[in-house]
């Protein structure tokens, strides 16, 4: 029994790479096993938890659903190259301040959602920023440190 | 956003000049965690790494007749596919019991099943390959031949005579059985003026940590060590039982942990599947990877709390609290968990019911018996939030039942803040804590009066809301009482190394763990502190046990009280030995000089002397400079371990607000309060996190989670979709507060703060809830959790 495999083309973080990858593997998967960037996480692999949170061609996917030969001329980032470029410091910034992380394995995805949130530019109700991370689980926090962390900067950006 | 002011708060006596303690100092650790550059041991890679994969048992209870391996083993990229009985003969099987729980029993466990599997889940077959979805793809070809045997499942009917035995070498079905009966409760009921009774259900439930269990170990047969990497909350003694059942010397063996992705009690325990690792890296000589994926930790990992109590709660008219009763009946799987018992959560609910309270006449009984379902064992809070749900419940139920408001009931009764030491009916004994001036702080911090008269013009406009209060007590610091003496090689005690680097920077190895809580920031403050550096200065290694003193770990609120202790007693310590060398250099009496801010400096004046930088450098690049016969010693080692009190008890009172949809059944929760005394607080900001994120994981086990069973002993919600945990959307603002009783069993005076929040928010929800629904003629909700359908239930509505 031979799993098909595809040769894929995809650039992530700006780093265009080319694999031959079996037809059945994740994007998370790839990206943790095929290039190293363990930053995104493995939680639930059934597009529940949140902790494999990438962007796909901009778009915020669950790196579990996808699979790797889905993303064949595709742009992905991670938290390793959203982090690399300096957009979300004051994210980071802000979730280190306010202790909205402490075995950090949800945080990656936590803060691509914040980012996507926060992008629409405006300040959230607590409400909505609740709302919106809801499809991320975190066991330690209780969520609420992550609200006013993001609040924060929402308000922050705002006064810019 | 509310960020902890990062000041000191004054709330201890330990104010060195530049004191850390009681400041919300962020926590080295972070920075790198949200840019994606934890190192996990789901990310470790070694080379020549393998990966293991597990068949499991479909079936509760079944006799393995047959194993096939032969379509397995030619798969491709297939290195072994090893059953129990070959497994055996590496690893040698274990018994998870402890002398202290007098009677407890259990059967010896495999790493792997042999002969029989006694629950949905048991691992019956390795699969070893060089991708894991190339060993899922050989477990594919394994065939198994079961005979079906028939599965316990019922705790109720376990110990029926018509019940098959599970393990017949053990006689019957019972684990363990505690009785208790304190005082004269058939009098003080007798006496009573009322009596309010319940049978509390609680919902088997899990962690459900983010980063599943992980394990990566290497046999390397050239030196003949073992090293597993494994996100653990107990390194040194993971460390002795992979030596003991691998037949190797402790010291052969070494346990690193790197980052950990939640634990909470769920990884302080030995899985089989993760010994069967281990043990699969010895047997093939390379590095073996397991990481459990989501469906099977929910069928491998503990579940707990699956408890059932009768309680009983007699009362006078004038609100005083005559007796308590209580009848606890467990399931905990096939096999007591290895090595802390499955008896300890019984254990504890025996221990805590009416903890809070002046009464001294109780009556308890917990029985602990096998079925065949996962195990279940300690998990965060560990027996509390059951023992308070029942205490806390028959309190509001005989409030309601003799018209008294439920905070005056417990004003009437809570232990008086000037009457410790204090011993509970059940012979637990409390140092000092401040039940009164809690619920003082949290009706203020809650504005009681005024959201009883918002409740009322709510329930005017139809809308019926809830306030529930509970308060409670905490194991935390536990000496060796818990489980040293009964046998378990598991320190009470912990260290600190401190090393004086060349820089005048300071290391310290910490024999306890970091999983997220902050263990590494706390151990930092105090080192800061007693030495006398900036924290920047400090740099804190953990989670190895070839380079940290020989410890405990992570685990029953431990690590700050405990570790902590020996980190500031360290750091006192260096401060002593590096003033001598200071001294010598400056032909000064130590006595009279400091170190502050990384300076030595004249003790009286603050005038400065010199950098550590200087020190340091002398020591070890210039000791011909220094007097004849000086020596310095730069590496010091404190430990410390609770003596005075077997534990030390922590206390608070949690409130809820929350609004019942009676239509739906849904519950929304408004506000939740916590008002909390764990002593001298170090970090404001990680205590407070450590209580709201304990509190909405004790929302989960009261409103969602549950490990849902059917009577043949098949989990039937063992995904994260079916099994609901808290999110973002339904979890309220949480208002922490503080009083401040420190222990004196040591100078920094801390007591843990891990799991309070977990022990009383089921509780306050449950009595919430009732609060709701009374007047509305509904039953009382006493069956965790309290689902839409069970809300509706007790109204009647279907």
């Amino acid at each position: 029994m031979t799993a098909r495999s595809l040769d894929i083309n995809i650039r992530v973080n700006g780093e265009d790479a080319s694999a031959r990858v079996e037809a059945r593997k994740t994007l998370v998967d790839f990206l943790r096993d095929d290039l190293s960037l363990t930053g995104t996480h493995i939680g639930c692999e059934h597009g529940v938890c949140g902790a494999c949170t990438v962007r796909l061609d901009g778009a915020v996917v669950r790196g579990c659903l996808v699979l790797a030969v889905q993303c064949d001329c595709s742009t992905v980032e991670t938290i390793e190259g959203i982090s690399d470029s300096g957009a979300i410091a004051d994210l980071q910034l802000a979730f280190r301040e306010r202790n909205a992380l402490q075995c950090g394995y949800c945080t990656p995805g936590m803060l691509i959602g914040a980012q996507e949130l926060l992008a629409r530019g405006g300040v959230p109700s607590r409400d909505a920023i609740r709302e919106h991370l809801s499809g991320n689980y975190c066991r330690c926090t209780g969520y609420q440190a992550i609200v006013d962390a993001i609040e924060s900067v929402a308000q922050a950006r705002a006064a810019i | 956003m509310k960020i902890a002011e990062d000041q000191p708060s004054g709330l201890s006596a330990l104010d060195r000049p530049n004191s850390y303690i009681g400041r919300s100092v962020p926590r080295p650790n972070l920075a790198r965690l949200t840019q994606g550059r934890g190192q996990y041991v789901s990310d470790v890679v070694l080379p020549r790494m393998t990966h293991a994969a597990f068949l499991r048992s479909p079936h509760a209870h079944a006799h393995i007749k047959a194993i096939d391996t032969a379509a397995a083993k030619k798969a491709p990229g297939v290195v072994a596919v090893v059953a129990g009985a070959e497994l055996a003969k590496v690893i040698t099987p274990w018994v998870g019991v402890l002398t202290h729980l007098k009677g407890i029993k259990s059967a010896p466990q495999h790493a792997i099943a042999v002969d029989r599997a006694c629950w949905q889940g048991e691992a019956v077959c390795a699969v070893v390959a060089k991708s894991r979805a190339l060993a899922e793809d050989a477990c594919a070809l394994i065939e198994v031949a079961y005979e079906v045997l028939p599965a316990v499942t019922d705790p109720e009917t376990a110990l029926d005579k018509a019940t098959p035995v599970i393990h017949p070498a053990l006689g019957d079905n019972l684990t363990f059985e505690r009785a208790l009966t304190a005082g004269d409760p058939d009098k003080a009921f007798a006496e009573s003026d009322a009596i309010a009774e319940a049978t509390f259900m609680f919902g088997r439930h899990t962690g459900v940590t983010n980063e599943p269990r992980a394990i990566v170990a290497d046999w390397n047969p050239g030196e003949e060590r073992l090293t597993v990497y494994q996100g653990t909350q107990a390194p040194h003694m993971m460390q002795n039982l992979f030596a003991k059942h691998l037949e190797l010397e402790e010291h052969q063996v070494r346990v690193i942990t790197k980052d950990v992705g939640g634990s909470f009690g769920i990884k302080v325990h030995t899985y089989a599947d993760e010994m069967a690792t281990v043990a699969l890296a010895k047997l093939l000589s390379r590095p073996v990877k397991f990481v459990a994926d989501r469906f099977e930790s929910f069928v491998s990992d503990i579940h707990a709390r699956d408890h059932r109590v009768k309680g009983k709660i007699g009362v006078k008219k004038d609100g005083t609290i005559t007796a308590f009763e209580i009848d606890d009946l467990t399931g905990i799987g096939p096999y007591s968990v290895y090595p802390r018992t499955s008896g300890i959560e019984a254990n504890q609910v025996v221990n805590l019911v009416g903890g809070p309270y002046a009464c001294p006449n109780y009556r308890a009984r917990a029985r602990v018996v096998f079925q065949n379902k996962n195990v279940m064992c300690q998990y965060r809070a560990v027996g509390h939030p059951i023992a308070t749900a029942v205490t806390e419940g028959l309190v509001e139920l005989a409030a309601a039942k003799i018209g008294m408001d439920p905070a005056g009931l417990r004003r009437r009764n809570l232990i008086a803040d000037n009457a410790y030491p204090a011993t509970a009916a059940s012979g637990i004994k409390f140092e000092g804590l401040s039940h009164h001036a809690s619920l003082d702080k949290i009706l203020k911090m809650m504005d009681y009066q005024a959201l009883r008269g918002e409740q009322a013009k709510a329930r005017e406009r139809g809308v019926h809301r809830g306030i529930g209060l509970a308060s409670f007590v905490e194991v935390t610091n536990p000496s060796a009482a818990f489980y040293g003496v009964g046998g378990a090689k598991i320190s009470a005690q912990d260290g600190a190394t401190l090393r004086l680097d060349a820089t005048g920077a300071v290391f310290v190895h910490s024999g306890v763990t970091e999983q997220g809580q902050g263990a590494e920031s706390v151990l930092a403050q105090c080192v800061a502190s007693s030495f006398g550096v900036n924290i920047e200065r400090v740099r804190v290694i953990t989670g190895d046990t070839d380079n940290t003193p020989y410890g405990g770990g992570t685990w029953a609120s431990r690590a700050a009280g405990i570790g902590g202790e020996a980190a500031w007693q360290a750091g006192k310590a260096l401060r002593g030995n590096v003033l001598a060398a200071a001294g010598a250099m400056l032909q000064a009496d130590p006595k009279t000089l400091d170190i502050r801010a990384g300076i030595v400096v004249d003790a009286d004046s603050g005038r400065e002397r010199l950098p550590l930088e200087e020190i340091a450098r002398v020591i070890y690049f210039r000791p011909d400079t220094l007097p004849p016969g000086f020596q310095a010693e730069f590496v010091v080692t404190r430990h410390y371990v609770p003596r005075a009190w077997p534990f030390a008890f922590t206390n608070g009172v949690q409130a809820s607000y929350l609004e019942v949809d009676i239509r739906t059944g849904a519950v929304k929760l408004l506000r939740h309060w916590c008002v909390e005394d764990c002593g001298t607080v170090i970090n404001p900001q990680l205590v407070d996190e450590q209580i709201r994120g304990g509190i909405v994981q004790g929302i989960g086990g009261a409103l969602y989670e549950h490990c849902r069973y059917d009577e043949n002993g098949q989990m039937l919600n063992a995904n994260l979709m079916d099994y609901l945990v808290p999110m973002a959307g339904e979890m309220p603002d949480i208002d922490i507060g503080h009083v401040v009783t420190p222990t004196a069993d040591s100078e920094l005076g801390a007591k843990g703060a891990g799991e309070a929040g977990t022990c009383g928010a089921p509780a306050c929800i449950m009595n919430a809830l009732n609060d709701a629904l009374r007047p509305l003629g509904a039953a009382p909700l006493v069956e965790m959790p309290f689902t839409p359908e069970r809300v509706l239930r007790a109204l009647g509505k279907v």
